[in-house]
């Protein structure tokens, strides 16, 4: 097909009624709309845990609510509170932090890895050797939060832990302190913790995907006299991109409202230094009793985390348009 | 050096022309330059380098109170000290733990990836209008902080007498967990070679035969990473099992170690013996699922 005829087909498709080639769904003669029955189950479930508790807390935003006494309706004032509220912004600018922690690291790094184990270890040194290095690089994704935070305590706690012990030894012992208790590095300390944490996923997902991978495309490239680098940009990335997608938009969710290693590790402190929303809008919540002004909070995250995926999923449709189109 | 490598590949070529295509040559996996080891070795640091905290909870597992009191976390046990998996083990029922994780985890890994196969079947194969915004929605579940389920999922439980009751936490999760299946099975359903479809309608197979006897089988090997991260997902989850998994005898392995742990009588090797206890069921799982996970997360498979 030629460009103007792609450019034309809208046009035609329109005036001559019966094809409409978008509209259509992947089993030839069957009208879209039957589908919709498919969908009950999951969306009943759906509006029932998620819809309704979420309208119900649109609600409470715009309310008083301690927990015990019935909501008392206040209009807008815990949102212009929240507007003046230097800890949400410093818990949105740590939210940054988490991104780069979460997202871009893990996804980047990822990526080279699921490459470097797919396409040079698993091929020179056998399937084995890569299965079993993805099985390692896995592993903090098995661990329960709550035994991933003991652990965790033991290797960053000033006294005796296992990292200031270890600089000691090689004689940096002057740059042992209370990593999580030091509000200079308690965020960077998380943020380290949050990357050994991620990391397996983006290499699970992207090793399965070059599993699609025509191993002959890399020979042809390869005897085109390309190299490594120029491979795995020409072909891995533009191959597995809907999973690089897949990997981006769940890993900026989850470290939009990371709430478990704060709460387990910090508590959001010292002081704000490593305060997040979800951990503000928890401790507003059940701490402090303050319902409604917690309900605000956690209603702004998913404000940012749904605007943002929005963005996310409409870029990916395009993308996918323009593959389907070419 | 390179004459071995011309030889290998003539070899090959001479022994195996037609069959070619299905065997892939094996001349790169001998040709190892001293560039691959040092890749090799990276990897291996790196893997060690994040294996460090396992190595940790390894060995003050097996070390009695007074030896870790003595020289630390760091150095190995200086006696096999087998009380504190005894007594955390004793101490939680861990038996009993195990097996609410187990079936909670079991029955939402499998009902949630039921879930997503439907939602995605409408939304990549049917086509179904406005299918982005649909998925958008269902995403809502993932994106919500969930402790803004907390209050309203109370209330609603407690009213229909399901609080303190495993199904309540089952059926949270199904829909939480469905949400990242349908977005990831939808998007991988897209693609869906046509020609199998188009083959299939020919025979006169309706949807749901076509949804069991043909996308079923070839998008098996996604949905069983699926049941694979949903049931490690569901294991590990915290918050939402706290909440309403009140009573001693319905908690999971997770809440269990972190109601100990606030205990002040625990002491480091106990609770060093709980993460170990913790975590082997699901290194376990994931060891024994792994070979599922090479064949892919896609529909690839099918050429």
């Amino acid at each position: 097909m030629t460009k103007a005829s792609v450019a034309d087909a809208p046009v035609v498709a329109r005036k001559a009624g019966p094809r409409l080639p978008a509209r259509q769904s992947l089993i030839p003669g069957s009208n879209p709309r039957t589908f919709w029955i498919y969908l009950v189950p999951g969306l009943a479930l759906l509006t029932l845990i998620i819809v309704v508790p979420l309208i119900w807390n649109i609600y409470l935003t715009f309310t008083d609510y301690r927990g015990i006494r019935p909501p008392e309706w206040v209009g807008l004032e815990n949102w212009v509170k929240l507007a003046g509220d230097t800890t949400f912004w410093t818990s949105f600018s740590n939210s940054i932090a988490m991104i780069v922690a979460m997202v871009v690291v893990p996804t980047l790094l990822g990526l080279v890895l699921a490459a470097m184990l797919f396409d040079l270890i698993g091929k020179k040194f056998g399937g084995k050797i890569a299965s079993f290095l993805r099985a390692t690089y896995y592993l903090p994704q098995i661990l329960p939060g709550v035994v991933a935070a003991i652990v965790i305590g033991w290797i960053l706690r000033p006294q005796n832990g296992a990292l200031n012990q270890v600089l000691d030894g090689v004689g940096l012992g002057g740059l042992a302190q209370n990593w999580l208790g030091n509000p200079a590095t308690a965020l960077p300390s998380i943020m380290v913790i949050m990357i050994w944490v991620q990391l397996g996923y983006p290499i699970v997902i992207f090793m399965a995907a070059l599993q699609r991978v025509d191993p002959e495309l890399y020979e042809a490239a390869e005897l085109d006299g390309a190299n490594w680098i120029q491979r795995f940009r020409a072909i891995t990335v533009s191959i597995i991109r809907p999973e690089i997608f897949v990997v981006t938009l769940t890993c900026t969710i989850a470290a939009l409202k990371v709430f478990g290693p704060i709460y387990t590790l910090t508590g959001g402190g010292p002081g704000t230094s490593t305060i997040v929303p979800a951990y503000y809008a928890y401790s507003e919540f059940f701490q402090s009793q303050q319902v409604g002004y917690g309900a605000t909070i956690a209603t702004a995250l998913t404000i940012v985390i749904a605007a943002v995926s929005v963005v996310f999923l409409l870029a990916q449709t395009k993308l996918e348009r323009q593959e389907e189109e070419r | 050096m390179s004459s071995t490598i011309l030889d290998d590949t003539a070899k090959a070529a001479v022994t195996a022309p037609v069959a070619r295509q299905p065997k892939k040559r094996r001349s790169s996996t001998t040709r190892k330059t001293f560039g691959d080891w040092m890749i090799l070795l990276v990897a291996i640091l790196i893997g060690l380098l994040i294996a460090v905290p396992f190595f940790l909870i390894l060995i003050n597992s097996f070390k009695s109170p007074a030896d870790y009191n003595a020289a630390g976390p760091l150095t190995l046990p200086t006696d096999l000290y087998f009380d504190g998996m005894v007594n955390f083990w004793q101490r939680v029922d861990f038996p009993e733990k195990l097996w609410n994780s187990f079936f909670i985890s079991s029955v939402v890994a499998i009902l949630a990836v039921l879930v997503s196969l439907l939602n995605a079947f409408a939304l990549g194969i049917g086509r179904v209008r406005g299918r982005t915004w649909i998925v958008l929605l269902i995403l809502l579940a993932n994106m919500l902080p969930q402790e803004v389920l907390l209050y309203p999922l109370y209330f609603m439980f407690k009213s229909v007498g399901l609080y303190d009751n495993q199904w309540a936490v089952i059926i949270i999760f199904v829909v939480i967990q469905s949400a990242f299946g349908t977005y990831l099975l939808a998007s991988v359903l897209g693609t869906f070679p046509k020609e199998i479809l188009e083959a299939a309608s020919l025979d006169g197979a309706n949807k749901w035969t076509m949804l069991w006897r043909v996308v079923y089988p070839i998008t098996k090997p996604t949905l069983s990473v699926l049941v694979i991260f949903f049931f490690i997902w569901t294991w590990n989850e915290f918050l939402i099992p706290l909440t309403f998994l009140v009573s001693n005898a319905s908690q999971t392995v997770p809440v269990s170690i972190a109601v100990l742990q606030g205990d002040r009588l625990m002491d480091v090797t106990t609770t060093s013996a709980s993460a170990l206890l913790g975590l082997l069921p699901t290194l376990i799982f994931f060891l024994i699922f792994q070979r599922t996970l090479t064949r892919g997360i896609t529909a690839g498979a099918v050429k």
